[in-house]
Protein backbone atom coordinates (compact mmCIF):
# COMPACT_ATOMS: atom_id res chain seq x y z
CA UNK A 1 0.00 0.00 0.00
CA UNK A 2 1.10 3.44 -0.97
CA UNK A 3 0.62 5.76 2.02
CA UNK A 4 1.06 9.40 2.11
CA UNK A 5 1.08 10.89 5.41
CA UNK A 6 0.45 14.57 5.78
CA UNK A 7 3.09 16.45 8.78
CA UNK A 8 2.70 19.90 10.25
CA UNK A 9 4.97 21.22 12.97
CA UNK A 10 3.55 22.69 16.63
CA UNK A 11 4.98 23.64 19.26
CA UNK A 12 6.06 21.60 21.99
CA UNK A 13 2.97 20.87 24.45
CA UNK A 14 4.38 22.71 27.44
CA UNK A 15 5.17 25.75 25.08
CA UNK A 16 4.81 28.87 26.82
CA UNK A 17 2.17 30.49 24.06
CA UNK A 18 3.19 34.25 23.80
CA UNK A 19 2.52 36.82 20.99
CA UNK A 20 4.18 39.84 19.74
CA UNK A 21 4.10 42.86 17.07
CA UNK A 22 0.98 44.10 18.75
CA UNK A 23 -0.59 40.32 19.45
CA UNK A 24 -0.55 39.78 15.88
CA UNK A 25 1.92 37.35 15.50
CA UNK A 26 2.66 33.66 17.52
CA UNK A 27 5.92 34.70 19.53
CA UNK A 28 8.18 32.20 18.70
CA UNK A 29 11.05 32.94 20.42
CA UNK A 30 11.80 29.93 22.35
CA UNK A 31 9.46 27.50 21.04
CA UNK A 32 10.46 24.46 20.67
CA UNK A 33 9.16 22.62 17.29
CA UNK A 34 7.87 19.10 17.72
CA UNK A 35 5.78 16.97 15.04
CA UNK A 36 2.22 17.75 15.54
CA UNK A 37 1.56 14.90 18.33
CA UNK A 38 -2.07 13.41 16.14
CA UNK A 39 0.15 13.29 13.00
CA UNK A 40 2.73 11.61 14.09
CA UNK A 41 0.90 9.39 17.38
CA UNK A 42 -1.91 8.09 14.77
CA UNK A 43 -1.46 8.97 11.07
CA UNK A 44 2.21 8.25 11.15
CA UNK A 45 2.65 5.01 13.55
CA UNK A 46 -0.44 3.71 11.90
CA UNK A 47 0.63 3.93 8.72
CA UNK A 48 3.77 2.82 9.41
CA UNK A 49 1.93 -0.47 11.04
CA UNK A 50 0.22 -1.22 8.33
CA UNK A 51 3.49 -1.39 5.88
CA UNK A 52 5.06 -3.54 8.23
CA UNK A 53 1.49 -6.21 8.30
CA UNK A 54 1.25 -5.92 4.18
CA UNK A 55 3.98 -4.49 2.48
CA UNK A 56 3.90 -0.83 0.78
CA UNK A 57 5.65 2.62 1.47
CA UNK A 58 5.21 5.56 3.70
CA UNK A 59 5.47 9.04 1.84
CA UNK A 60 5.59 12.20 4.60
CA UNK A 61 4.25 15.41 3.18
CA UNK A 62 4.91 18.94 4.84
CA UNK A 63 4.23 22.77 3.60
CA UNK A 64 7.15 24.96 5.39
CA UNK A 65 10.45 26.25 5.04
CA UNK A 66 13.87 24.95 5.49
CA UNK A 67 13.44 25.23 9.17
CA UNK A 68 10.84 22.48 9.28
CA UNK A 69 13.62 20.04 7.93
CA UNK A 70 14.75 18.64 11.95
CA UNK A 71 11.27 18.22 12.01
CA UNK A 72 11.07 16.08 8.87
CA UNK A 73 14.27 14.24 9.70
CA UNK A 74 12.15 13.45 13.40
CA UNK A 75 9.40 11.63 11.33
CA UNK A 76 11.93 9.67 9.20
CA UNK A 77 13.76 8.41 12.34
CA UNK A 78 10.11 6.97 13.26
CA UNK A 79 9.88 4.82 9.92
CA UNK A 80 8.57 6.51 6.65
CA UNK A 81 10.72 5.69 3.92
CA UNK A 82 10.86 9.24 2.17
CA UNK A 83 10.00 12.91 2.85
CA UNK A 84 8.67 15.71 1.02
CA UNK A 85 8.83 19.45 1.65
CA UNK A 86 6.83 21.86 -0.20
CA UNK A 87 8.53 25.00 -0.03
CA UNK A 88 6.27 27.55 1.64
CA UNK A 89 5.49 29.28 4.84
CA UNK A 90 2.06 27.89 5.09
CA UNK A 91 -0.84 30.71 5.06
CA UNK A 92 -3.58 28.77 6.25
CA UNK A 93 -5.30 25.58 5.94
CA UNK A 94 -6.48 25.87 2.55
CA UNK A 95 -3.27 27.11 1.19
CA UNK A 96 -1.59 23.60 2.91
CA UNK A 97 -4.38 21.43 1.52
CA UNK A 98 -4.07 22.96 -2.14
CA UNK A 99 -0.64 22.19 -1.67
CA UNK A 100 -0.93 19.10 -0.98
CA UNK A 101 -3.40 18.06 -3.05
CA UNK A 102 -1.78 19.35 -6.04
CA UNK A 103 1.69 16.99 -4.96
CA UNK A 104 -0.71 14.22 -4.49
CA UNK A 105 -2.84 14.02 -7.45
CA UNK A 106 -0.55 12.72 -9.90
CA UNK A 107 1.39 10.20 -7.30
CA UNK A 108 -1.58 7.48 -6.97
CA UNK A 109 -1.47 7.21 -2.95
CA UNK A 110 -3.99 4.69 -1.95
CA UNK A 111 -4.23 6.16 1.16
CA UNK A 112 -3.62 9.67 2.66
CA UNK A 113 -3.55 10.01 6.71
CA UNK A 114 -3.73 13.75 8.61
CA UNK A 115 -4.13 14.03 12.56
CA UNK A 116 -7.28 15.35 13.45
CA UNK A 117 -6.19 18.42 13.70
CA UNK A 118 -2.98 20.30 14.70
CA UNK A 119 -2.55 21.76 18.14
CA UNK A 120 -1.57 25.10 17.54
CA UNK A 121 -4.72 26.34 15.01
CA UNK A 122 -6.48 23.03 16.17
CA UNK A 123 -9.24 23.58 12.79
CA UNK A 124 -9.27 20.32 11.71
CA UNK A 125 -9.56 21.46 8.03
CA UNK A 126 -6.27 20.18 6.03
CA UNK A 127 -8.01 16.61 5.57
CA UNK A 128 -11.05 17.27 4.24
CA UNK A 129 -9.89 19.71 2.32
CA UNK A 130 -7.59 17.93 0.33
CA UNK A 131 -10.35 14.80 0.09
CA UNK A 132 -12.33 17.62 -1.71
CA UNK A 133 -9.35 18.65 -4.26
CA UNK A 134 -8.67 15.52 -4.90
CA UNK A 135 -12.56 14.24 -5.06
CA UNK A 136 -11.91 11.51 -2.80
CA UNK A 137 -13.97 9.47 0.33
CA UNK A 138 -12.51 11.19 3.54
CA UNK A 139 -13.44 9.34 6.54
CA UNK A 140 -12.66 11.93 10.20
CA UNK A 141 -11.96 11.23 13.41
CA UNK A 142 -10.74 7.55 12.75
CA UNK A 143 -10.06 5.68 15.86
CA UNK A 144 -9.22 2.34 14.08
CA UNK A 145 -8.66 1.21 10.30
CA UNK A 146 -7.40 -1.78 8.79
CA UNK A 147 -7.07 -2.43 5.23
CA UNK A 148 -7.81 -5.36 3.44
CA UNK A 149 -7.41 -5.31 -0.29
CA UNK A 150 -9.03 -2.29 -1.46
CA UNK A 151 -11.07 -2.14 1.65
CA UNK A 152 -10.91 0.20 4.24
CA UNK A 153 -12.89 -0.66 7.67
CA UNK A 154 -12.63 2.03 9.80
CA UNK A 155 -14.05 3.26 13.41
CA UNK A 156 -14.26 6.60 13.35
CA UNK A 157 -15.73 8.74 16.71
CA UNK A 158 -19.77 10.40 16.18
CA UNK A 159 -21.70 12.55 18.11
CA UNK A 160 -21.53 10.37 21.54
CA UNK A 161 -20.34 7.41 20.28
CA UNK A 162 -18.26 5.61 17.65
CA UNK A 163 -19.04 4.04 14.26
CA UNK A 164 -17.93 1.07 12.20
CA UNK A 165 -17.58 1.91 8.55
CA UNK A 166 -16.57 0.77 5.51
CA UNK A 167 -15.00 2.73 2.57
CA UNK A 168 -12.83 1.86 -1.22
CA UNK A 169 -9.64 3.27 -1.43
CA UNK A 170 -8.22 5.47 -2.20
CA UNK A 171 -9.69 7.36 0.13
CA UNK A 172 -8.17 10.33 2.71
CA UNK A 173 -8.34 9.50 6.74
CA UNK A 174 -8.05 11.94 9.52
CA UNK A 175 -6.30 10.08 13.25
CA UNK A 176 -7.57 10.47 16.38
CA UNK A 177 -6.41 8.52 19.36
CA UNK A 178 -6.80 5.08 19.42
CA UNK A 179 -5.34 4.66 15.81
CA UNK A 180 -2.12 3.69 17.32
CA UNK A 181 0.46 4.02 19.97
CA UNK A 182 3.11 6.65 20.39
CA UNK A 183 7.03 5.21 18.97
CA UNK A 184 10.17 6.69 20.15
CA UNK A 185 12.42 6.30 17.40
CA UNK A 186 15.59 4.32 18.17
CA UNK A 187 19.26 5.38 17.70
CA UNK A 188 18.96 3.36 14.12
CA UNK A 189 15.88 5.08 13.15
CA UNK A 190 17.86 8.24 14.09
CA UNK A 191 20.72 7.31 11.57
CA UNK A 192 18.87 6.21 9.29
CA UNK A 193 17.06 9.17 8.71
CA UNK A 194 20.05 11.45 7.75
CA UNK A 195 19.89 9.11 4.26
CA UNK A 196 16.46 9.15 3.53
CA UNK A 197 15.28 10.90 0.22
CA UNK A 198 13.91 14.22 1.04
CA UNK A 199 12.95 16.13 -2.01
CA UNK A 200 11.99 19.53 -2.26
CA UNK A 201 9.34 20.85 -4.41
CA UNK A 202 8.32 24.63 -5.30
CA UNK A 203 4.70 25.64 -4.31
CA UNK A 204 2.05 26.41 -6.49
CA UNK A 205 0.36 29.73 -6.81
CA UNK A 206 -2.51 29.44 -4.16
CA UNK A 207 -4.67 32.43 -2.33
CA UNK A 208 -5.10 32.01 1.42
CA UNK A 209 -8.95 32.30 2.33
CA UNK A 210 -8.79 33.09 5.99
CA UNK A 211 -6.13 35.10 8.20
CA UNK A 212 -5.44 36.02 11.44
CA UNK A 213 -5.77 39.19 12.42
CA UNK A 214 -5.08 39.57 16.14
CA UNK A 215 -4.76 37.11 19.27
CA UNK A 216 -5.65 37.31 22.84
CA UNK A 217 -4.86 35.15 26.20
CA UNK A 218 -7.19 34.03 28.20
CA UNK A 219 -8.44 36.07 31.04
CA UNK A 220 -6.60 35.60 34.29
CA UNK A 221 -9.20 34.02 37.33
CA UNK A 222 -9.65 36.10 40.31
CA UNK A 223 -8.17 33.92 42.89
CA UNK A 224 -10.13 31.04 43.97
CA UNK A 225 -12.25 31.08 46.80
CA UNK A 226 -12.11 28.00 49.24
CA UNK A 227 -14.55 26.03 50.54
CA UNK A 228 -14.36 24.06 54.00
CA UNK A 229 -14.17 20.00 52.70
CA UNK A 230 -17.15 19.71 55.64
CA UNK A 231 -19.38 22.04 54.13
CA UNK A 232 -20.65 21.09 50.80
CA UNK A 233 -23.89 22.78 51.73
CA UNK A 234 -22.13 25.89 50.71
CA UNK A 235 -20.72 25.16 48.00
CA UNK A 236 -23.90 24.13 46.36
CA UNK A 237 -25.32 27.72 47.50
CA UNK A 238 -22.80 29.42 45.78
CA UNK A 239 -23.04 27.31 42.59
CA UNK A 240 -26.43 28.07 42.77
CA UNK A 241 -26.15 32.00 43.85
CA UNK A 242 -23.22 33.10 42.94
CA UNK A 243 -21.97 31.36 39.97
CA UNK A 244 -25.56 30.78 38.59
CA UNK A 245 -24.79 27.60 37.00
CA UNK A 246 -27.00 25.23 38.80
CA UNK B 1 -28.54 34.57 2.80
CA UNK B 2 -27.33 32.37 5.55
CA UNK B 3 -27.43 28.95 5.20
CA UNK B 4 -27.65 26.56 8.48
CA UNK B 5 -26.36 23.10 8.61
CA UNK B 6 -27.61 20.49 10.98
CA UNK B 7 -28.24 17.17 11.62
CA UNK B 8 -31.66 15.67 12.72
CA UNK B 9 -30.98 11.91 12.47
CA UNK B 10 -31.45 11.79 15.65
CA UNK B 11 -34.11 14.51 16.47
CA UNK B 12 -33.47 18.63 17.37
CA UNK B 13 -29.82 19.15 19.40
CA UNK B 14 -28.77 21.81 21.57
CA UNK B 15 -26.35 22.40 19.35
CA UNK B 16 -28.87 22.80 16.04
CA UNK B 17 -30.56 25.25 18.06
CA UNK B 18 -27.25 27.09 18.66
CA UNK B 19 -26.44 27.08 14.96
CA UNK B 20 -29.78 28.17 13.86
CA UNK B 21 -29.78 30.90 16.69
CA UNK B 22 -26.00 31.74 15.56
CA UNK B 23 -27.44 31.80 11.93
CA UNK B 24 -30.32 34.36 13.04
CA UNK B 25 -27.43 36.74 14.31
CA UNK B 26 -25.62 36.78 11.17
CA UNK B 27 -28.64 37.39 8.81
CA UNK B 28 -32.40 38.14 8.35
CA UNK B 29 -32.90 35.49 5.74
CA UNK B 30 -32.23 31.99 7.52
CA UNK B 31 -32.31 28.71 5.51
CA UNK B 32 -31.44 25.49 7.05
CA UNK B 33 -30.61 22.30 5.26
CA UNK B 34 -30.78 18.69 7.19
CA UNK B 35 -30.70 15.39 6.17
CA UNK B 36 -32.47 12.22 8.44
CA UNK B 37 -35.86 11.47 10.32
CA UNK B 38 -36.88 14.30 12.49
CA UNK B 39 -40.53 15.16 11.55
CA UNK B 40 -41.64 18.36 9.47
CA UNK B 41 -43.64 19.72 12.97
CA UNK B 42 -40.03 19.52 14.98
CA UNK B 43 -38.07 21.15 11.68
CA UNK B 44 -40.58 23.50 11.55
CA UNK B 45 -39.91 24.56 15.10
CA UNK B 46 -36.86 25.63 13.80
CA UNK B 47 -38.56 28.83 12.38
CA UNK B 48 -38.56 30.16 16.51
CA UNK B 49 -35.06 29.82 16.36
CA UNK B 50 -34.88 32.50 13.64
CA UNK B 51 -35.28 29.80 10.33
CA UNK B 52 -37.63 31.38 7.71
CA UNK B 53 -37.18 28.40 6.12
CA UNK B 54 -36.26 24.72 6.29
CA UNK B 55 -35.31 22.16 3.66
CA UNK B 56 -34.87 18.43 4.38
CA UNK B 57 -33.70 15.73 2.29
CA UNK B 58 -34.49 12.58 3.77
CA UNK B 59 -32.32 10.24 1.36
CA UNK B 60 -29.12 11.28 2.52
CA UNK B 61 -28.49 9.46 5.57
CA UNK B 62 -25.46 11.97 6.58
CA UNK B 63 -22.59 9.50 6.40
CA UNK B 64 -20.86 10.63 4.19
CA UNK B 65 -19.10 14.59 4.03
CA UNK B 66 -18.50 13.93 0.21
CA UNK B 67 -22.31 13.62 -0.07
CA UNK B 68 -23.36 16.14 2.46
CA UNK B 69 -21.01 18.55 0.90
CA UNK B 70 -22.50 18.11 -3.11
CA UNK B 71 -26.10 18.29 -1.16
CA UNK B 72 -25.05 21.89 1.10
CA UNK B 73 -23.12 23.27 -2.28
CA UNK B 74 -25.96 22.38 -4.26
CA UNK B 75 -28.29 24.33 -1.94
CA UNK B 76 -26.31 26.99 -1.06
CA UNK B 77 -26.28 28.05 -4.88
CA UNK B 78 -29.81 28.06 -5.51
CA UNK B 79 -30.62 29.96 -2.08
CA UNK B 80 -27.44 32.45 -3.18
CA UNK B 81 -25.93 31.57 0.43
CA UNK B 82 -22.75 34.08 1.45
CA UNK B 83 -22.40 32.20 4.86
CA UNK B 84 -22.70 28.96 5.47
CA UNK B 85 -23.11 27.74 9.18
CA UNK B 86 -21.73 24.60 10.71
CA UNK B 87 -22.26 23.56 14.34
CA UNK B 88 -18.58 22.68 15.53
CA UNK B 89 -18.95 18.82 15.82
CA UNK B 90 -18.14 15.62 13.53
CA UNK B 91 -20.18 17.33 10.84
CA UNK B 92 -18.35 21.11 11.08
CA UNK B 93 -14.88 18.77 10.92
CA UNK B 94 -15.84 16.13 8.25
CA UNK B 95 -17.96 18.44 5.92
CA UNK B 96 -17.31 22.00 6.53
CA UNK B 97 -13.60 21.47 4.95
CA UNK B 98 -14.98 20.23 1.65
CA UNK B 99 -17.26 22.74 1.12
CA UNK B 100 -14.54 25.14 1.91
CA UNK B 101 -13.30 23.96 -1.09
CA UNK B 102 -15.88 23.15 -3.45
CA UNK B 103 -17.68 27.15 -2.46
CA UNK B 104 -14.05 28.66 -2.34
CA UNK B 105 -15.06 29.88 1.01
CA UNK B 106 -12.82 30.53 3.40
CA UNK B 107 -13.26 28.50 7.09
CA UNK B 108 -13.50 29.31 10.53
CA UNK B 109 -13.34 26.60 12.83
CA UNK B 110 -14.48 26.24 15.98
CA UNK B 111 -16.31 29.99 16.60
CA UNK B 112 -16.87 30.88 20.33
CA UNK B 113 -18.63 34.31 19.75
CA UNK B 114 -20.32 36.04 16.91
CA UNK B 115 -18.67 38.56 14.73
CA UNK B 116 -16.54 41.34 16.01
CA UNK B 117 -17.21 45.43 14.57
CA UNK B 118 -14.68 44.31 12.13
CA UNK B 119 -15.87 40.90 11.07
CA UNK B 120 -13.10 38.77 12.50
CA UNK B 121 -14.74 35.76 14.56
CA UNK B 122 -13.28 34.37 17.92
CA UNK B 123 -11.97 31.30 18.18
CA UNK B 124 -10.10 29.14 20.30
CA UNK B 125 -6.37 28.48 19.45
CA UNK B 126 -3.03 26.61 20.92
CA UNK B 127 -5.67 24.12 21.91
CA UNK B 128 -7.26 26.59 24.81
CA UNK B 129 -4.75 28.63 26.10
CA UNK B 130 -5.30 31.47 23.45
CA UNK B 131 -7.82 33.30 21.60
CA UNK B 132 -7.69 33.91 17.57
CA UNK B 133 -9.71 36.32 15.63
CA UNK B 134 -9.93 35.32 11.80
CA UNK B 135 -11.52 37.05 9.05
CA UNK B 136 -11.79 35.43 5.71
CA UNK B 137 -10.08 37.19 2.42
CA UNK B 138 -13.33 34.91 -0.05
CA UNK B 139 -16.35 36.81 -0.84
CA UNK B 140 -18.48 33.72 0.97
CA UNK B 141 -17.99 32.38 4.47
CA UNK B 142 -17.98 28.84 6.10
CA UNK B 143 -18.50 29.40 10.08
CA UNK B 144 -18.37 26.31 12.73
CA UNK B 145 -19.46 27.24 15.51
CA UNK B 146 -18.25 25.33 18.95
CA UNK B 147 -21.23 23.90 21.31
CA UNK B 148 -22.31 25.71 23.93
CA UNK B 149 -20.84 29.47 22.86
CA UNK B 150 -24.11 30.52 22.88
CA UNK B 151 -27.51 29.75 23.94
CA UNK B 152 -30.80 29.06 22.07
CA UNK B 153 -33.04 31.72 21.49
CA UNK B 154 -36.42 31.99 20.32
CA UNK B 155 -37.68 34.93 18.75
CA UNK B 156 -39.88 34.17 15.70
CA UNK B 157 -42.82 31.64 15.44
CA UNK B 158 -42.46 28.37 13.24
CA UNK B 159 -41.25 28.46 9.62
CA UNK B 160 -42.20 26.36 6.40
CA UNK B 161 -40.44 22.66 6.16
CA UNK B 162 -39.72 21.60 2.18
CA UNK B 163 -39.16 17.85 1.01
CA UNK B 164 -35.78 18.19 -1.21
CA UNK B 165 -34.02 15.20 -3.13
CA UNK B 166 -31.57 14.59 -6.16
CA UNK B 167 -29.18 17.37 -5.28
CA UNK B 168 -26.83 15.01 -3.20
CA UNK B 169 -25.35 11.58 -5.49
CA UNK B 170 -24.46 8.82 -3.80
CA UNK B 171 -22.81 7.61 -0.90
CA UNK B 172 -19.42 5.95 -0.71
CA UNK B 173 -19.27 5.38 3.08
CA UNK B 174 -21.01 2.14 4.12
CA UNK B 175 -21.70 1.89 8.27
CA UNK B 176 -21.76 -1.62 9.20
CA UNK B 177 -22.35 -0.36 12.99
CA UNK B 178 -23.06 2.18 15.47
CA UNK B 179 -22.30 2.20 18.42
CA UNK B 180 -24.06 4.81 21.38
CA UNK B 181 -23.84 4.01 24.85
CA UNK B 182 -27.54 4.74 26.00
CA UNK B 183 -28.31 7.84 28.12
CA UNK B 184 -25.02 9.74 28.00
CA UNK B 185 -25.09 13.27 27.33
CA UNK B 186 -22.40 13.94 24.50
CA UNK B 187 -19.44 15.81 26.28
CA UNK B 188 -19.16 18.53 23.85
CA UNK B 189 -22.56 19.59 24.26
CA UNK B 190 -22.91 19.09 28.11
CA UNK B 191 -23.55 22.15 30.14
CA UNK B 192 -22.53 20.60 33.57
CA UNK B 193 -19.55 17.96 33.80
CA UNK B 194 -17.88 16.43 36.32
CA UNK B 195 -14.13 14.96 35.77
CA UNK B 196 -11.76 13.27 37.62
CA UNK B 197 -8.21 11.98 37.30
CA UNK B 198 -5.44 9.73 39.26
CA UNK B 199 -6.55 10.88 42.24
CA UNK B 200 -9.08 8.53 42.42
CA UNK B 201 -6.43 6.08 42.62
CA UNK B 202 -8.03 3.72 40.16
CA UNK B 203 -11.36 2.84 38.00
CA UNK B 204 -13.15 0.72 40.34
CA UNK B 205 -13.46 3.77 42.42
CA UNK B 206 -15.87 5.67 39.27
CA UNK B 207 -18.86 4.98 40.97
CA UNK B 208 -19.09 8.08 43.19
CA UNK B 209 -18.14 10.24 40.47
CA UNK B 210 -20.90 8.96 38.42
CA UNK B 211 -22.91 9.25 41.26
CA UNK B 212 -22.33 13.29 41.36
CA UNK B 213 -22.70 13.20 37.86
CA UNK B 214 -26.18 11.74 37.62
CA UNK B 215 -26.99 13.96 40.82
CA UNK B 216 -26.40 17.23 38.42
CA UNK B 217 -27.50 15.46 35.47
CA UNK B 218 -23.84 16.42 34.14
CA UNK B 219 -21.79 14.59 31.84
CA UNK B 220 -18.59 13.21 32.87
CA UNK B 221 -14.64 12.97 31.67
CA UNK B 222 -11.64 12.66 32.45
CA UNK B 223 -7.85 13.39 32.56
CA UNK B 224 -5.34 12.24 29.62
CA UNK B 225 -3.23 9.71 32.57
CA UNK B 226 -6.27 7.32 33.51
CA UNK B 227 -7.45 7.58 29.54
CA UNK B 228 -3.90 6.30 29.04
CA UNK B 229 -3.75 3.98 30.92
CA UNK B 230 -7.31 2.82 30.50
CA UNK B 231 -9.57 3.91 33.63
CA UNK B 232 -12.39 5.22 31.21
CA UNK B 233 -12.57 5.40 27.74
CA UNK B 234 -10.31 7.86 25.40
CA UNK B 235 -13.63 9.49 24.25
CA UNK B 236 -13.61 11.01 27.97
CA UNK B 237 -10.11 12.23 28.18
CA UNK B 238 -10.30 16.29 27.84
CA UNK B 239 -7.27 18.21 27.23
CA UNK B 240 -4.94 19.35 24.52
CA UNK B 241 -4.51 16.09 22.75
CA UNK B 242 -8.20 15.33 23.85
CA UNK B 243 -11.39 17.21 23.60
CA UNK B 244 -11.55 20.48 24.28
CA UNK B 245 -14.74 21.57 26.30
CA UNK B 246 -16.80 24.84 27.50
CA UNK B 247 -19.27 23.53 29.99
CA UNK B 248 -20.95 25.95 32.33
CA UNK B 249 -19.77 23.64 35.22
CA UNK B 250 -16.13 21.89 35.33
CA UNK B 251 -15.94 19.79 38.43
CA UNK B 252 -12.13 18.83 38.42
CA UNK B 253 -11.54 15.94 40.93
CA UNK B 254 -8.05 14.28 41.76
CA UNK B 255 -6.19 16.01 38.85
CA UNK B 256 -3.56 18.41 39.41
CA UNK B 257 -3.90 20.50 36.23
CA UNK B 258 -1.08 19.94 34.27
CA UNK B 259 -1.04 22.60 31.23
CA UNK B 260 -2.07 20.58 28.58
CA UNK B 261 -5.54 19.49 30.91
CA UNK B 262 -6.10 23.37 31.46
CA UNK B 263 -6.23 23.60 27.52
CA UNK B 264 -8.82 21.95 27.02
CA UNK B 265 -11.00 23.01 30.09
CA UNK B 266 -10.25 27.25 30.49
CA UNK B 267 -13.20 27.80 28.28
CA UNK B 268 -15.72 26.43 30.62
CA UNK B 269 -17.31 29.10 33.09
CA UNK B 270 -16.96 28.00 36.53
CA UNK B 271 -14.30 25.59 37.49
CA UNK B 272 -14.44 24.22 40.85
CA UNK B 273 -11.32 21.84 41.84
CA UNK B 274 -11.10 18.99 44.48
CA UNK B 275 -7.58 18.00 45.38
CA UNK B 276 -5.99 16.97 48.26
CA UNK B 277 -2.85 19.05 47.38
CA UNK B 278 -3.15 22.78 48.12
CA UNK B 279 0.08 23.48 45.48
CA UNK B 280 -1.77 21.29 42.88
CA UNK B 281 -1.80 24.09 39.79
CA UNK B 282 -5.58 23.76 38.74
CA UNK B 283 -6.47 25.73 41.73
CA UNK B 284 -5.04 28.61 40.24
CA UNK B 285 -7.41 28.25 37.46
CA UNK B 286 -10.13 27.68 39.57
CA UNK B 287 -13.20 29.42 40.73
CA UNK B 288 -14.05 27.72 43.73
CA UNK B 289 -11.42 25.35 45.75
CA UNK B 290 -11.73 22.24 47.81
CA UNK B 291 -8.53 20.68 49.70
CA UNK B 292 -9.71 17.54 50.69
CA UNK B 293 -9.81 14.04 50.15
CA UNK B 294 -12.68 13.17 47.00
CA UNK B 295 -13.25 10.15 49.03
CA UNK B 296 -15.28 12.03 51.46
CA UNK B 297 -16.09 15.34 50.06
CA UNK B 298 -17.51 13.98 46.67
CA UNK B 299 -20.17 11.84 48.57
CA UNK B 300 -20.67 14.65 50.83
CA UNK B 301 -21.10 16.91 47.62
CA UNK B 302 -23.95 14.63 45.77
CA UNK B 303 -25.80 14.18 49.10
CA UNK B 304 -25.70 17.79 49.05
CA UNK B 305 -26.44 18.38 45.53
CA UNK B 306 -29.50 15.84 46.58
CA UNK B 307 -30.73 18.03 49.09
CA UNK B 308 -30.52 21.03 47.34
CA UNK B 309 -32.24 19.52 43.88
CA UNK B 310 -35.01 18.16 46.43
CA UNK B 311 -35.33 21.45 47.91
CA UNK B 312 -36.17 23.09 44.13
CA UNK B 313 -39.49 21.31 43.77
Amino acid sequence: MNILVCISKAPDTTSKIAFTNNLTQFDENGVQYIVNPYDEWYALVRALEIKESIGGNVTIVTVGTVSDEAVIRKALAIGADEAVRIDADPKDAFFVASQIAGYAKSKGFDLVMTGKETINYNGSQVGGMIAESLDLPFISLATKLDANGSLLTLEREIVGGVQVVEVQLPAVVSCAKGMAEQRIPNMRGIMAARTKPLTVIPAEEVEDLTNYVAYQMPNAKSSVKLIDPSNMDELVALLHNEAKVI
Amino acid sequence: MVLVYINSTTGLSKAALETVTYGKKLGNDVTVITNGSASADQLANLGEYGASKVLVDRSVDGEDPQQLARLIASVADQVSASTVIFSHDIYGKAVAPRLSVRMKAGLISGAIAVPEADGSIKVNVFSGKAVGFVKVTSAKQIISLLPNSIQPEKTASTCGVEEISGLAGNSSIKVLETKKPEGNIPLPEAELVVSAGRGLKGPENWGMIDDLASALGAATACSRPVADIGWRPHHEHVGQTGVAIRPNLYIAVGISGAIQHLAGVNGSKVIVVVNTDTEAPFFKAADYGVVGDAFEVIPRLTEAVKRFKANQH
